[in-house]
C-alpha cells in the first residue's frame, strides 16, 4: 500500500481529502490527513463577527464532520517534514509518504512588528483574522462610541486582500446605525500606493472611500506601534494616531516550513504557479494559502486549485505529465456596507473588470458594481461553504479557470 | 500610452510605469529618476538591479524584502528614493508597481 498524506485540515486540505477519496484506487492508496486542531472555522465569517452580523456558532464546526470515511484523520501536531526521507515527524511518531500535499495555510504574525504584540494586544490593538481576535474586537466595538479608528495593513501578501477594506466599509455602516458615525473618525492605512491598486478598479471604485468619508494614508511601511502614545509610525517617520487600531499583521506560512527548510522568508512554500507541484520535491504538492504563488490567498482560489490539483495528483501517480492549468482564478465578494456588495472575478493576467457573472448579460451577479444581490450571494456562500465547497462538489456554472464570458474586458 | 524619452518611444501605463521591460535601459531609468528629482548613484543602481532580479524571479516586492536584501537598510532606502520608495524605485526599474488584487 502507498500513502498519500495531507498536512492541514482547513479549507484546502479538507477539499483535497474529499476529492481524492473517491478517485484514488482504494486497494493501492491509503489517505491520511493531519491537523492538530478540532475546530474548522469558516474564515470569511471573521469579517462579520466584530459587527454582530454573525454569531460564534455560524463560523465554526467540528472539523471531523467534514473528513470523509475512508480517510485516516490524525489529530496531532506536525513537528517536521523530512523531505529527503519522505516522512513527517508528528508529536507522537512518524508517518511515511509516497505523496505529500501541504495545506497548512497562513496565519498572522503580530510579533514581526515592534510594539504590536504587547499588553495592549486585544485592548486597543486588534486583529480580526483569528476567531479570538474577531470576538475580542466585537466586544470592544460594542462599547466604542467615539474616537479614531485606524484600519491598517502591515505588509503584503495577506489572506483575503480585500478584507481590511470591507472592514472599513462595514465599520462606517455600523457606526452610522449606532448613530455615532460623526463621533468616529475612520482612517485606512496601507503599505501600497492606494486602497485600490489596479488601474481599472481604482477608477471605478474611487468614489467608495470618499462617499463613506474614510480617510486614506498610502505608502505607509510600518516600523513600530507606539502603545504609550497610541500611534503607528512608519520608516519615513509618518505618524498616524489611533484610539482603536485594527491591524492585519504580517501573514506567514506555518513554522513547520521553517523547521523543515521548505519555506521562503515568510514560510510560504515555493510552488509552480500552474501545476501546484513544489519546486523542490516532485512528490510534494502545495495548495491554498501555504503556497507562494502570486494569486490571492482566498478560499475561492483554494477551491479552483483543488480541482486542478486533483487531476495533477492522478496524472502524477500514473506517471503522466502534469497539466499547467491553474490560472490564478479568484472570485470574491466585497461587502461595501448597508446590505450591498461587489463581486470581482479575475486571474493572474486579467484584472477585475465590470460585467455580469456567471452568465453574459444576465448575471444574476454584477461584477465590480455594488448590488444587493451580490450581498445575498456573499451571505448564501456560508451555506455553500459548509455543504458544497468543503465536500469537493463543483459549484454549478463556476469553472476552475476564469471565463471571459460577461466581462467588459476592453473598458 | 506612449512616452518619449531622449527621442526613444516607450510604452507606459497611466501612472508612467513601463509596460514592456524590454524597452528599459539605464538611460531611461536615469530620466525617469530625474522626474522624481533623483540623481542616480552606484547605490541607487545596486537597489534597482536587486529589484529587477526579484521581479524576474517572481518574488513579491516588499519593505521586508528590502530589509533582507543585504543591499540596503530601510532608512537608506527611504533616503535614496523619497516619497514612497517602493513606488518610486519600481518605476525607475521599469517593473510593475507592487499591487494588491483590486
Amino acid at each position: 500500500m502507498k500513502n498519500l498524506v495531507i498536512l492541514g485540515a482547513g479549507t484546502s486540505g479538507t477539499m483535497m481529502a474529499n476529492h481524492l477519496v473517491s478517485k484514488l484506487p482504494k486497494k493501492e492508496w491509503n489517505i491520511h490527513i493531519v491537523d492538530q486542531y478540532k475546530t474548522h472555522y469558516y474564515q470569511p465569517g471573521f469579517l462579520f463577527l466584530p459587527f454582530d452580523i454573525y454569531t460564534e456558532n455560524q463560523v465554526k464546526k467540528v472539523g471531523e464532520k467534514f473528513i470523509p470515511k475512508g480517510v485516516n484523520y490524525i489529530q496531532q501536531k506536525i513537528e517536521k517534514i523530512d523531505a529527503e526521507n519522505n516522512l513527517v515527524e508528528l508529536e507522537n511518531g512518524t508517518i511515511t509518504y509516497d505523496l505529500l500535499i501541504i495545506a497548512t495555510g497562513s496565519k498572522i504574525a503580530p510579533q514581526e512588528i515592534e510594539g504590536m504584540l504587547s499588553e495592549e494586544w486585544r485592548k486597543s490593538v486588534f486583529d480580526f483574522y483569528t476567531y479570538e481576535g474577531a470576538l475580542a474586537l466585537r466586544d470592544k466595538l460594542r462599547d466604542f462610541k467615539k474616537g479614531k479608528l485606524v484600519v491598517h495593513i502591515t505588509e503584503m501578501p495577506i489572506k483575503c486582500p480585500v478584507a481590511p477594506l470591507e472592514f472599513a466599509f462595514l465599520a462606517d455602516a455600523y457606526f452610522q446605525k449606532k448613530g455615532v458615525r460623526d463621533q468616529v473618525d475612520i482612517t485606512y492605512v496601507t503599505p501600497l500606493s492606494g486602497a485600490f491598486t489596479k488601474e481599472f478598479t481604482s477608477k471605478t471604485l474611487k468614489y467608495l472611500l470618499e462617499d463613506k468619508n474614510i480617510k486614506l494614508v498610502t505608502d505607509f511601511a510600518i516600523e513600530r506601534v507606539d502603545i504609550e502614545n497610541n500611534k503607528i509610525i512608519d520608516y519615513a517617520d509618518t505618524e498616524v494616531d489611533y484610539d482603536l487600531l485594527v491591524t492585519v499583521p504580517t501573514n506567514m506560512g506555518d513554522e513547520v516550513m521553517e523547521r523543515s527548510g521548505l519555506g521562503d522568508d515568510l514560510n510560504f512554500v515555493p510552488t509552480h504557479p500552474k501545476t501546484l507541484q513544489s519546486l523542490a520535491h516532485e512528490n510534494i504538492f502545495v495548495i491554498g494559502d501555504a503556497t507562494n504563488v502570486p494569486a490571492s490567498k482566498a478560499g475561492s482560489v483554494a477551491h479552483f486549485q483543488a480541482e486542478t490539483l486533483t487531476d495533477n495528483i492522478l496524472l502524477y501517480i500514473n506517471n503522466k505529465p502534469l497539466k499547467e492549468e491553474f490560472d490564478g482564478h479568484a472570485n470574491c465578494f466585497i461587502e461595501t456596507g448597508k446590505n450591498k456588495a461587489l463581486l470581482i472575478d479575475f486571474n493572474y493576467e486579467q484584472e477585475p473588470v465590470t460585467g455580469t457573472f456567471p452568465f453574459a448579460g444576465i448575471g444574476p451577479l454584477k461584477l465590480l458594481k455594488e448590488s444587493v444581490f451580490n450581498h445575498w450571494g456573499k451571505l448564501a456562500f456560508r451555506w455553500i461553504y459548509w455543504n458544497v465547497l468543503l465536500k469537493g462538489i463543483p459549484i454549478p456554472f463556476v469553472l476552475r479557470n476564469m471565463s471571459t464570458t460577461g466581462k467588459n474586458i476592453n473598458n | 500610452m506612449i512616452k518619449t524619452i531622449k527621442h526613444v518611444e516607450i510604452q507606459v501605463n497611466d501612472e508612467g510605469y513601463l509596460t514592456d521591460f524590454s524597452q528599459w535601459n539605464k538611460e531611461i531609468g536615469e530620466e525617469l529618476a530625474k522626474e522624481h528629482d533623483i540623481e542616480m548613484t552606484d547605490k541607487h543602481w545596486e537597489v534597482i538591479s536587486w529589484i529587477q532580479a526579484q521581479v524576474a524571479a517572481n518574488e513579491p516586492l516588499s519593505i521586508r524584502g528590502i530589509k533582507k536584501s543585504g543591499v540596503i537598510d530601510i532608512k537608506q532606502f527611504y533616503d535614496l528614493f523619497p516619497g514612497g520608495p517602493l513606488k518610486v524605485s519600481t518605476k525607475i526599474a521599469g517593473v510593475p508597481k507592487p499591487k494588491s488584487c483590486i
